[in-house]
């Protein structure tokens, strides 16, 4: 289980965690606050990509700091910008970066990716250059490119903002049959119907702890009364 | 690798930020080669040198310097990424090919030069470095080379001159005025990770 | 960017050499003919690459593509020779110069472009004594492959922008965006790979 012991971090002198505590237990934990309220930098702390300034994360009690290596492999990263992600250039190749070196033999990788790319409706693009793949399916290949290394735990920083709706469709789905535990950091607020627990940030706190539905509504107060003007509030 | 220690913190090694960069610079070489390549005498005029001298301006010695290597790694390799779609083994046995293994060594000068005025970048100075690096370090190495080359000392050296130069000084500038451009706006911290001396080495 | 490259498949001899023993030849064969620096030798061995492309299954398509480079060189060469009067010079030095892209030419349209990677990455592998880590260059030469497209497409779009925006003149300004967005790029790139556990 993750576990966060009062994480302060600042940028460039502003402070974008607030001395935060939790535990992250839940199966389906959902994270919403505006753009700057400190949330991508929250989940960057979940894997080490961000080790905080003070205070500790700790997966089943081992720590960021230390363990990094091992934390990732462990906590898988989705981020919004698919195009960012790919980093290899045909699609099994992407996919199988991440297994390289981990232990499984040649049959193995294959196999695994095989099986990621099919599950995922990539099969028929294995060898395609990734960079022409569309947004949907970028975003799909990323997914599977962390899928592939079987994390406990994935870390969605809004996996579907950049996306259309149809796309946003699939990736929710996609999302809710995993097994693994999820968290995801969203500004499509129905898209966490069904959720164990959503978190909302403000300022770099944690402002409120419960039910979807009631974080929904606190968080939707809070951008109404914070909103200078009607309709200025998202991105 | 094990280090001589020294008695404050250095960088030492790259990240995969690091990487990602180089691999970046190398494909902006392969860009700057395309679109702008104009044909003047028997040397193709292109912004290359430009991405030459632009890398290790902006990422430093080190990383600039890899991603010219691994620019002319992946030509070298059959990828046509010179001007005119060329590329394989024929340029870098060609005439020009002195040029090429200049540009390695040029980077590397720009590089060591540039560090000094960080962390501000300043045009004169870079200018200066990217003349001595970008221009005179690369014809002190493709100069002698195509005099083998072509067969003649002089003919080698006139056409350096007359097709290379010009725009090799108006691009030792624009690289200047980008580089000072781009490290006042986003600076980009050193390559490698900070290791404090005598750590045990984990990279 | 196809990774085809400038490769030509076919099955001779060639192709089935290991491209670490092609570049050998090719290598002590243009060294010998350039420090013999004799007329006929030089000729005789233009000729002798001129004759393998028809033999490893190459057209004269291939020998115009690799020869087309070189020949206002060849051009400038015959001027200048013509001007200080030692025709047979000229004629040497054209010989060694078109011997040595010819041959290099054989390598590059018989070798696959994975093929060379994979002997850089070989190569690289001593280097590991140095502190070089021989997995990162596999890692960087396809990560540059996978910018190529990236860096392309962030040049058009900032052109395209830059044309939108009506400015004119001073186009080292519309470099400046282009750069600082592949940076980020590739920062986000390396933020991914770390995720992933590559580091």
């Amino acid at each position: 289980m993750l576990r966060l012991e009062n994480v302060t971090h600042a940028y460039d002198g502003r402070l974008v965690l607030r001395d935060i505590s939790l535990e992250l237990g839940e199966h389906r934990i959902g994270l919403i606050g505006a753009n700057g309220s400190g949330k991508s930098t929250l989940a960057r702390t979940l894997n080490g990509l961000i080790v905080p300034d003070s205070g500790r994360v700790l997966l089943d009690g081992l720590d960021t700091r230390t363990h990094a290596r091992e934390i990732r492999r462990r906590v898988g990263f989705v981020f919004s910008d698919a195009a960012a992600q790919i980093v290899m250039p045909t699609v099994a190749e992407d996919v199988e970066v991440g297994l390289r070196g981990r232990g499984p033999t040649r049959e193995e990788i294959d196999e695994r990716v095989r099986c990621v790319l099919e599950r995922h409706g990539l099969a028929g693009h294995r060898d395609h250059p990734a960079h022409l793949l569309s947004g949907g399916q970028k975003q799909m290949l990323a997914l599977a490119s962390v899928l592939v290394t079987e994390p406990e735990i994935l870390v969605c920083d809004e996996p579907t903002t950049l996306l259309d709706l149809r796309n946003i469709k699939v990736i929710e789905q996609t999302l809710r049959g995993l097994a693994q535990q999820v968290i995801l950091l969203t500004h499509h607020l129905d898209t966490l119907a069904g959720f164990d627990r959503v978190l909302v940030m403000d300022a770099g706190s944690i402002v409120f702890d419960g039910a979807p539905d009631a974080a929904v509504a606190y968080y939707t107060e809070l951008m109404a009364l914070s909103a200078p003007t009607e309709g200025e509030h998202q991105s | 690798m094990p280090g001589i220690p020294t008695p404050r913190v250095r960088h030492r090694g790259l990240t995969v930020r690091d990487i990602a960069l180089i691999g970046m610079f190398a494909a902006l070489l392969a860009v700057l080669s395309m679109p702008f390549a104009i044909p003047v005498g028997p040397v193709p005029i292109t912004l290359q040198t430009l991405g030459v001298m632009l890398a290790p301006s902006i990422l430093g010695a080190k990383r600039g310097t890899l991603a010219v290597l691994t620019f002319l790694a992946l030509t070298l390799a059959g990828l046509p990424l010179l001007p005119g779609g060329r590329g394989g083994v024929m340029p870098f046995l060609g005439p020009t090919g002195g040029y090429l293994l200049g540009w390695v060594v040029g980077a590397l000068a720009i590089g060591l030069l540039t560090r000094f005025m960080l962390p501000r970048y300043r045009f004169w100075i870079g200018f200066g470095s990217n003349v001595l690096g970008g221009v005179v370090v690369i014809y002190l190495i493709g100069v002698p080379w195509s005099a083998i080359a072509l067969g003649d000392g002089m003919l080698a050296t006139i056409m350096s001159t007359f097709a290379f130069l010009p725009g090799d000084l108006i691009k030792a500038a624009l690289a200047a005025a980008i580089a000072a451009a781009v490290h006042r706006a986003y600076p980009i911290p050193p390559a490698g990770r900070p290791v404090a001396a005598n750590a045990a080495d984990s990279a | 960017m196809s990774m085809l490259g400038l490769y030509v498949p076919g099955d001779s001899v060639l192709h089935r050499l290991p491209v670490g023993a092609k570049l050998l030849v090719l290598l002590s064969a243009v060294t010998a003919v350039v420090a013999f620096a004799d007329l006929w030798s030089a000729l005789g061995a233009a000729l002798a690459a001129l004759l393998l492309y028809p033999l490893c299954g190459f057209t004269f398509r291939h020998v115009w593509r690799v020869l087309r480079p070189l020949l206002p060189f060849l051009a400038v060469i015959a001027l200048f020779q013509a001007l200080v009067g030692d025709g047979a010079t000229a004629v040497r030095v054209c010989a060694q110069l078109a011997m040595a892209v010819l041959l290099s030419g054989l390598v590059t349209l018989s070798t696959r472009v994975s093929e060379m990677l994979g002997l850089f990455e070989r190569l690289a592998r001593p280097l590991r004594y140095a502190g070089v880590r021989p997995d990162r260059v596999a890692l960087v030469l396809a990560l540059t492959i996978r910018c190529l497209p990236l860096a392309a497409s962030a040049w058009q779009a900032s052109r395209e922008a830059y044309v939108a925006r009506g400015l004119r003149g001073r186009p080292h300004l519309m470099v400046v965006p282009v750069i600082i967005g592949l940076i980020r790029s590739a920062e986000a790139m390396g933020e991914a790979l770390a995720a992933r556990g590559i580091d």
